[in-house]
């Protein structure tokens, strides 16, 4: 397993693929690669691909990964599709647009099937990205079965979550359902050459108009064609602005610690101040301590018992 | 929870055929035994499918041709798998394949060849048993 482990930080393709498979079988020696791999993870960005089937997200992804493979970027993908609830096996054919890309030695392309997990997403997926972004890619894509409402599971796999329709896909409203509509970053409307595109980009526009919800991030609408590859970059540069969004936020959150720290250090040492100094004014501060020694009162205690003087005494001042 | 091994093929279609409808019967029958079938599309190199078979870790390769090319491409397959170390997968062929070639193929390492009009039992009976055991 070591071997495994060492493969993938060195970022080898037979090892990323054993790994992914030993995470798939759910072996008692995955857990432990998992575990090894983990402080090599967390500098992928991590994007999620949803919609209904038949909206091209397999196209469209891989016109993205040629456009980040334009960046100089590496580009894992992992592809779900839904496994037989009868005989538990699958037909795992996302790969068929991306066969070109099957020779890049920057890209590595995984299908997966659900297996036994509901919700789209496979228990192993989480970890086939853990070892993707340990095995150094700097963007892991994970495609998911366009099953509707479960789809939101994928919100625990990636930072970033493209939501994909096309129109001419039944009824407009009924695809972007609450669901999908609440966990969206950005919202595609492929097939832009339709002539329905606008329409649906109207219909989702409405939608996120009745959401009232104040947030601070706005999820863009961008019109995309797969197939001529229109769109894309500009859909690769919005994600890019995504993923700024949600680094400011996470630096803004650690902001926030870092002011709440010294608030509590500035006010417990006022705090100090105000009760000891006067304390000390008073000349009680000797005659407590001498009551400590004697042991006629705890540290604690005593501490309680003035603090509660005191503090009287300030609100009653303000 | 502990999941069962699942048996990954790839079914795959080397060189430039143009339709795939026994590939897909294939694919199809074995899925509905249970397995999970990576489907690659038509019109593939030799070394697209060797790739691939690496990235999703399968046990077995099914190879469908119907070209007359397969006296060139599959000997070039088999020679990526042993470079890249994945000799530890079964390869099995299907297609149009004359009798005389039949030997020849299996000296180069494909296990076993099926003709047209192969029951689909028949192949899904001999993934069951020949596919390898990993370690």
């Amino acid at each position: 397993m070591e071997e495994i482990v060492k493969g993938v930080l060195a970022g080898n393709r037979r090892s990323i693929a054993r790994a992914i498979t030993m995470a798939e079988d759910n072996t008692p020696e995955a857990q432990k690669l998992i575990a090894a791999i983990y402080p090599h993870t967390g500098k992928a960005h991590i994007i999620g691909l949803t919609g209904p089937g038949g909206s091209g997200k397999s196209t469209l992804i891989e016109k993205m990964v040629r456009e980040y493979r334009r960046e100089g970027k590496t580009v894992g993908v992992v592809a779900v599709d839904p496994s037989s609830p009868f005989t538990g096996g699958a037909f795992l054919g996302d790969r068929i647009r991306m066969q070109e890309l099957s020779t890049d030695e920057g890209v590595f392309i995984r299908s997966m099937a659900t297996r036994n997990y509901a919700g789209g997403i496979a228990k192993a997926t989480k970890d086939a990205v853990k070892i993707l972004d340990a095995a150094g890619k700097d963007i892991v894509l994970v495609e998911t079965v366009g099953a509707g409402q479960s789809e939101v599971e994928i919100i625990k796999v990636a930072q970033s979550i493209v939501v994909i329709h096309a129109p001419g896909l039944g009824d407009d409203i009924q695809a972007i359902k609450a669901g999908l509509m609440e966990i969206a970053d950005i919202f595609v409307v492929n097939k832009a050459d339709r002539e329905n595109a606008d329409k649906a980009v109207m219909d989702i526009q409405a939608m996120l108009q009745l959401n009232n919800k104040e947030t601070a991030w706005k999820p863009p609408i961008l019109k995309t064609t797969a197939l001529t590859g229109e769109g894309v970059s500009q859909l690769v540069k919005k994600l890019e602005e995504h993923r700024h969004f949600l680094e400011k936020e996470a630096e803004r959150k650690k902001s926030l610690l870092r002011a709440e720290a010294e608030l509590v250090e500035a006010v417990k040492e006022k705090i100090v101040n105000v009760v000891i100094d006067e304390l000390k004014k008073e000349g009680k501060f000797e005659e407590l301590l001498q009551k400590i020694l004697d042991k006629k009162i705890d540290p604690s205690s005593a501490a309680e018992k003035l603090l509660s003087e005191k503090l009287k005494k300030a609100a009653h001042n303000a | 929870m502990q999941s069962k091994k699942k048996i990954r093929v790839l079914i795959a279609k080397p060189g430039l055929d143009s339709h795939d409808r026994g590939a897909k019967v294939v694919a199809r029958a074995l899925r509905d035994a249970g397995m999970e079938v990576i489907y690659t599309g038509l019109r593939q190199t030799p070394e697209q499918i060797v790739e691939t078979a690496l990235q999703e870790d399968v046990d077995v390769i099914g190879l469908s041709i119907l070209s007359g090319a397969h006296k060139a491409l599959f000997p070039r397959i088999m020679e990526l798998l042993s470079q890249k170390g994945l000799t530890d997968v079964m390869v099995f062929a299907g297609g149009i394949i004359p009798e005389e070639d039949i030997a020849e193929l299996k000296k180069i390492g494909i296990k076993e060849i099926f003709g047209p009009g192969t029951p689909t039992e028949t192949i899904i009976k001999y993934v069951l048993e020949n596919v390898p055991k990993r370690a």
